[in-house]
């Protein structure tokens, strides 16, 4: 279904000029395996391989097309949203800058003062510097206010002193967004928001640690903050706005910011296999070959059921999201939006686990083991479910969110 | 599948129309004018009675909203089977006893039957009779061509339809009978000699049900035998897409309510709304229901631009739905405590309609099944 037949004139021009670059610029296999998607990155190689796309994409004015020129955005009006359609037709890599172009880029965008802007979002979006979000402590997680990391005033200066946690991709990145604590006597009017120099700061007060997920793979860390000094010119906004500024990067991470992230993908990372972990198709073939009572699997009337409710949940949730499109079949604008994350995840955690039970014995191999069906990849992916299912807001957040703001019930803060 | 519009086919006139609906309802057809229409005997063992508001209904077909999807040929308004869908959202949000899904119904399939006869009854509907569906035997087999009633060489009807839906509301019967060469489709006066309704006791209050028996009845044959069975399942999709609606009405207004009710009820010093026990279940209803309201308005759409797959994506619909249905029932009751749990109470009657509306035309598990056969393959 093309909505290229509603695109304004100007859209239209952009379109075609992202359809015919793409089809000559697309950069083809990766020389290495590529994880499933840039969260997961951890091989300095494949990252390296995916910045160099990211920036043949940015140069071509496929990514930040809705930013102004003056901070290296590309000036036009709603066609971040076209360039991310072409690029995902035309099954591309994704894009490796991922925390910053969600979340840096719009964050900064708008609370930054605009030397810090013009300084830090180019090379954000062309993907030469590496973004992360320092957000989660440990004592600081789904109560997200509750920061203890402290920045403390020091003439011009800033020094930092915290410990964040669930750090994704601070092994690879250049800079952080983040949320900190400048007063202790006001929960949340204490906060302050900053962008902090990570690669340059190694052992100068900042130290990254990796955190092994419980699949055995890196991609997250933490990060340790012991007197970082970094210049009052990288504060976001006014001392204590940090809650505000927050909830920018929030809206925008739940999909419901003004500023479409770019947004790429497509592109089957596995050569020698179509199977997504995502798709019920995929699930199907899988359950055809697998074995239960000297039947296949999808015979069984139990197994059919639970194929079929997935593949309607899907359905529905593609229909959904259709509907938010059409302000008239909606009597709230939030209220399909901010189910987003809380559904997509779900869905993507119900449908591996699913695929592993279907499997029986076989569930019980791992990628190492040759024998595994589909190279062990549906046991993989719903361990991996639950890094969506508990960040960004855990989903308990997520309903809490949705029983307040759109049902109107009584607040947990 | 077949290309949609993005917006349903929900255009500026079935905004206006489903406005107008809302409007009506909550104007005319309160919670509390019901519970007093239908709910004034508590008697398990009462005798059965068809309670509705007739005046109400006379306004309804004066708006010419049972006409909505009659084709301009037959003198109805010819619009899109969104435009029911909506319509029968708002029915269901009051629960409104009524003839008006039935008719929808009977609108679909005498329009799939093609032939003049059937246009004969799309022109009655047009001009203001109410008509139900007699199609189901006495098991509720839900083949559309298993009946109890079969056509006798000079081509009247005898035998017994079960299940039938609002029949004490309607004026004539849409009838599946056997034939020479299978299944066709009659039209029958309900008030035709030889006609006779036998009233089931059933638990909805918001409903009427019957077994209609025909002894020797004249009909006139709106799908001949053999073709009845093909415009019955022709129809399905845009049937199953309204009922849905109606279910997906009647669960917002079990959501709104209980949400209400949430908001107010103090215990343990705090509305019961804050507990996340009460909260989170809430939210997942709300999901429920958007899941099936997005797959009604998806199903309605594919009838409306042709799509083969309409049948796929209409047992989808109504799964979602019945799933939805129960779920709503349930969590309303619960939530509002003892007070939910009395007759007093307005939420048994939308339990119950839901209870109803879960089953008609297959419950989830059947559709699962049915799509399971499509979906995976055929049936081991």
């Amino acid at each position: 279904m093309s909505k290229a037949s509603k695109d304004t004139p100007l859209q239209a021009e952009f379109r075609a000029h992202a359809r015919e670059w793409l089809q000559n610029n697309h950069p083809g296999r990766p020389p290495v395996q590529l994880p499933q998607g840039a969260l997961e990155l951890s091989d300095p190689d494949a990252l390296e391989w995916l910045q160099g796309w990211q920036k043949s994409a940015y140069d071509a004015g496929l990514i930040g097309c809705d930013y102004s020129t003056d901070v290296g955005g590309g000036g036009r009006e709603d066609c971040q949203r076209i360039a991310n359609e072409e690029m995902l037709a035309a099954k591309t890599p994704y894009l490796p800058n991922i925390i910053g172009l969600g979340m840096g880029a719009p964050t900064v965008y708008f609370h930054a003062r605009d030397s810090v802007k013009q300084e830090l979002l180019p090379r954000l979006f062309s993907g030469e510097d590496i973004w992360c979000q320092g957000f989660s402590e440990p004592g600081a997680g789904s109560d997200l206010a509750n920061q203890q990391t402290f920045a403390r005033r020091d003439g011009d200066n800033w020094v930092i002193n915290g410990h964040k946690v669930w750090t994704t991709l601070a092994h690879f990145a250049s800079w952080m967004i983040l949320l900190c604590r400048t007063d202790k006597e006001d929960k949340y009017n204490g906060l302050s928001y900053f962008v902090v120099p990570i690669k340059s700061k190694l052992g100068d007060g900042v130290t990254v640690r990796p955190l092994i997920k419980m699949t055995g793979e890196t991609g997250f860390n933490e990060v340790l903050f012991d007197d970082l000094v970094i210049p009052d010119e990288y504060r976001l906004d006014e001392v204590g706005a940090g809650w505000k500024v927050a909830m920018t990067t929030l809206s925008h991470e739940r999909g419901a910011g003004p500023m479409v992230t770019p947004n790429a993908g497509g592109m089957s990372m596995r050569e020698d296999s179509s199977v997504s972990t995502y798709s019920t198709q995929s699930l199907i073939s899988m359950a055809k070959t697998q074995m239960r009572n000297g039947k296949p699997a999808s015979d069984d009337p139990l197994i059919r059921d639970e194929i079929v409710k997935l593949h309607i949940r899907r359905q529905a949730f593609l229909q959904n999201m259709r509907r938010s499109r059409v302000s008239a079949l909606t009597d709230h604008p939030n209220r399909i939006p901010l189910q987003n994350k809380l559904v997509s995840s779900e869905l993507n955690q119900d449908l591996p686990q699913l695929a592993y039970q279907i499997q029986g014995h076989a569930s019980t191999l791992s990628v190492a083991d040759d024998k595994a069906p589909d190279g062990g990849v549906w046991p993989v992916a719903y361990m991996n479910s639950f890094g969506v299912t508990i960040a960004a807001g855990t989903n308990e957040v997520q309903r809490n969110i949705l029983g307040e703001r759109v049902l109107g019930l009584p607040k947990t803060k | 599948m077949k290309t949609q519009p993005d917006n349903f086919g929900f255009g500026e006139d079935e905004g206006m129309l489903r406005d107008a609906a809302r409007k009506f309802f909550q104007d005319n057809a309160s919670v509390d004018e019901l519970h007093k229409l239908v709910a004034g005997d508590y008697d398990p063992h009462r005798e059965s009675e068809c309670l509705w508001n007739q005046d109400l209904w006379r306004q309804v077909v004066e708006l010419g909203w049972t006409a909505a999807c009659v084709p301009e040929r037959a003198g109805g308004i010819g619009m899109p089977v969104v435009a029911a869908v909506a319509l029968a959202e708002e029915a269901g949000r009051c629960a409104f006893p009524s003839p008006l899904l039935a008719t929808f119904m009977s609108t679909f399939v005498l329009d799939a039957c093609g032939t003049s006869g059937a246009d004969g009854g799309l022109e009655a509907i047009a001009g203001g009779a109410a008509i139900t569906l007699a199609v189901t035997n006495r098991a509720g087999s839900l083949e559309s061509s298993d009946t109890d009633v079969s056509v006798g060489d000079d081509g009247t009807l005898t035998g017994t339809a079960s299940f039938a839906q609002d029949a004490r509301k309607c004026d004539s019967f849409v009838v599946s009978a056997n034939g020479n060469g299978g299944v066709g489709l009659y039209l029958v006066q309900a008030d035709a000699d030889g006609v006779q309704i036998s009233p089931d006791h059933i638990i909805d209050l918001t409903r009427d049900q019957a077994s209609v028996s025909f002894d020797n009845v004249q009909a006139v044959e709106v799908a001949a035998p053999g073709s009845g069975d093909a415009a019955l399942d022709a129809a399905l999709p845009a049937m199953l897409s309204v009922l849905s609606a109606d279910m997906v009405g009647a669960g917002e207004w079990l959501l709104q309510t209980t949400t209400e009710y949430a908001q107010t009820r103090v215990q343990f010093d705090r509305a019961i709304g804050f507990f996340q026990a009460v909260k989170h279940p809430l939210v997942n209803l709300m999901i429920e229901i958007d899941d099936a309201k997005s797959l009604a308005y998806n199903a309605a759409c594919a009838v409306d631009v042709g799509d083969e797959e309409s049948i796929d994506l209409a047992r989808m619909a109504k799964s979602r739905a019945s799933d939805m249905a129960v779920f709503s029932g349930s969590r309303a009751t619960q939530f509002h405590g003892g007070i939910g749990f009395t007759w007093e109470a307005y939420v048994h009657i939308f339990f119950k309609r839901q209870m109803h509306s879960q089953t008609l035309l297959g419950d989830a598990r059947y559709h699962r099944m049915k799509l399971a056969d499509v979906l995976i393959s055929p049936a081991a």
